[in-house]
């Protein structure tokens, strides 16, 4: 085990480009995300049929299709079909984008549906225009509602990123691969990326109870101590809505 | 289309130094033309007709309240009024245009455009039984967020105008809070100031007492009765709070199953009702 920590110090300089490579991946990819599901969670809420159903098509066909599938018609169907090549990071931030943009599309349709009726009802009374009651009333409390579930997508998608080994992207997965394979070191290299992708994931899980703890605050709900540290289920988030009659 | 101004209506810089001015009641509001005209309406959910070629009408400056047992569709007409549900069938007239119609070519009715209906909406404004404050926002924010940003009237007027509203409901003191904060006759109490920041012409009031715990109620009732006296905005109330129609109101409307069982005013109605199902009624809630 000593071999793989000497060589592991060694290679430190390809680790931080392979965990630069992960970091890059997850975070271009959950913003790539992020965009597509709030794109595709409006256009569900919508009132125009045709983007209804072009939303629900996209919807259930990315969230249908394997992660894995996609990756590879991307890296190496694409190129057969167009002539592009795209590069392996482009082609995963492409496919966690399109994947988990999906699912987070859910999240952003459930969550506007579960803002009280009464809060949009005001919005009416006051005369507000469609696009103004979504972003002033409904939005900022639907996005309350979101976090947990983005925040469990997010680790997902972090979780996902050893994938990119599979087409070639150097990101941390391959990097330790390699390193295992030059030393022999099995063991050692899969419990070093079960430490590295747990420390991640737990930072993001602390960054996202923070912005869920701000967003709170902003809506007036109590936040008491602890909740930082605590990992929320979605569901939990669901259970305890932002009502508009308190 | 043609709005006769009000108090309410005009800029604050224009109106006296109290934020709802008292102005001279109407010579006489009873001979007016109706301000809001339901024309043979019909409100159905499936087969479940709830309004049943409905006619009634309000004239400006009045305070109308409807009674009737739950289920009768009283809040469904406030609904139908604030637009928030259609019309299956009949026209509501206000201020002598469709509310939710628009005329086509051939002289027929269609229903309207949300553009039609924001701008039919200028008009009428409205409390509900649950408040509906904006959690998102504090309580200036609540009252200025539409004046702002759908009167597109200046922030630092909507604030002046908000801090008059909000001292007029005895709430100065809560301006910067939260509607978390506030108790639930202090949320009535913005809700109330954040319709009448819209400057509306009629004001709905949908059970506004029902949600309050009942040591609360007296001072919602006593700040809608001086909203009353005190200026010219034509109220429709949906109230189970008899002492509310017979103070506030000029005029009571009986409902029983989508019709209009009696009418008149409230000492009429509520000292001498002609109607076996008023009378079946006030014994009940009184």
């Amino acid at each position: 085990m000593s071999d793989f920590f000497s060589a592991f110090l060694d290679d430190l300089p390809q680790l931080r480009s392979g965990l630069w490579v992960t970091l890059q991946a997850t975070v271009l990819g959950a913003l790539a995300a992020l965009l597509l599901s709030f794109a595709l969670g409006l256009m569900s809420v919508g009132r125009l049929l045709v983007l209804r159903g072009v939303s629900r098509v996209v919807v259930e066909f990315f969230r249908g299709t394997s992660l894995y599938i996609q990756l590879f018609w991307l890296y190496y169907a694409m190129p057969t079909l167009t002539g592009y090549e795209l590069d392996p990071l482009l082609c995963g931030v492409v496919a966690f984008g399109l994947n988990y943009g999906a699912y987070g599309a859910e999240v952003v349709r459930g969550a506007i549906g579960s803002v009280p009726r009464g809060q949009y009802e005001a919005a009416v009374a006051l005369n507000m225009s469609p696009l103004h009651r979504m972003r002033k009333v409904i939005l900022p409390q639907a996005w309350v509602q979101m976090i947990p579930s983005f925040t469990n997508l997010l680790i997902q998608l972090l979780k996902c990123t050893p994938l990119l080994w599979l087409i070639s992207a150097a990101d941390l997965m391959t990097v330790v691969q390699q390193l295992r394979d030059r030393t022999g070191e099995t063991l050692a290299a899969y419990l070093t990326l079960l430490v590295i992708y747990f420390v991640l994931a737990y930072a993001l899980t602390l960054l996202m109870n923070l912005l869920e703890r701000s967003a709170k605050r902003r809506l007036g709900l109590h936040t008491g101590a602890g909740s930082l540290l605590r990992s929320r289920s979605a569901t939990e988030a669901v259970a305890s809505p932002a009502g508009g009659a308190r | 289309m043609a709005t006769e101004p009000l108090p309410l209506q005009k800029p604050a810089a224009a109106a006296p130094r109290d934020a709802v001015p008292a102005t001279a009641p109407r010579a006489a509001p009873e001979t007016g033309p109706p301000l809001v005209r339901f024309d043979d309406v019909v409100k159905r959910y499936g087969d479940h007709v709830v309004l049943d070629r409905l006619n009634f009408s309000v004239r400006r400056g009045e305070h109308v309240t409807l009674i009737g047992p739950s289920g009768s569709g009283k809040t469904t007409i406030l609904r139908l009024l604030m637009t928030l549900e259609k019309v299956s069938d009949g026209v509501i007239w206000v201020d002598g245009s469709p509310l939710s119609h628009v005329a086509a070519p051939d002289g027929s009715l269609k229903p309207a455009s949300e553009k039609h209906l924001r701008e039919a909406r200028k008009k009428i404004g409205m409390v509900f039984q649950q408040f509906n404050l904006f959690p998102n926002m504090n309580v200036l924010r609540n009252i200025t967020e539409a004046p702002v940003n759908v009167l597109g009237m200046d922030r630092a007027e909507a604030e002046d105008r908000a801090r008059e509203l909000l001292d007029l409901v005895g709430l100065s003191g809560k301006i910067d809070a939260h509607p978390s904060q506030l108790s639930g006759g202090q949320q009535q109490r913005v809700a109330i100031a954040r319709a009448l920041a819209m400057r509306p012409e009629i004001l709905l009031l949908d059970e506004v007492t029902s949600a309050l715990d009942p040591e609360l109620v007296a001072g919602v009732l006593d700040l809608l009765s001086d909203i009353a006296r005190n200026t010219d905005i034509t109220m429709v109330c949906v109230t189970h709070e008899m002492n509310f129609a017979r103070d506030v109101s000029k005029k009571v409307l009986m409902f029983d199953a989508g019709h209009v069982v009696e009418s008149g005013p409230p000492e009429k109605i509520f000292s001498d009702p002609e109607h076996e199902r008023t009378r079946a009624f006030l014994d009940a809630v009184l």
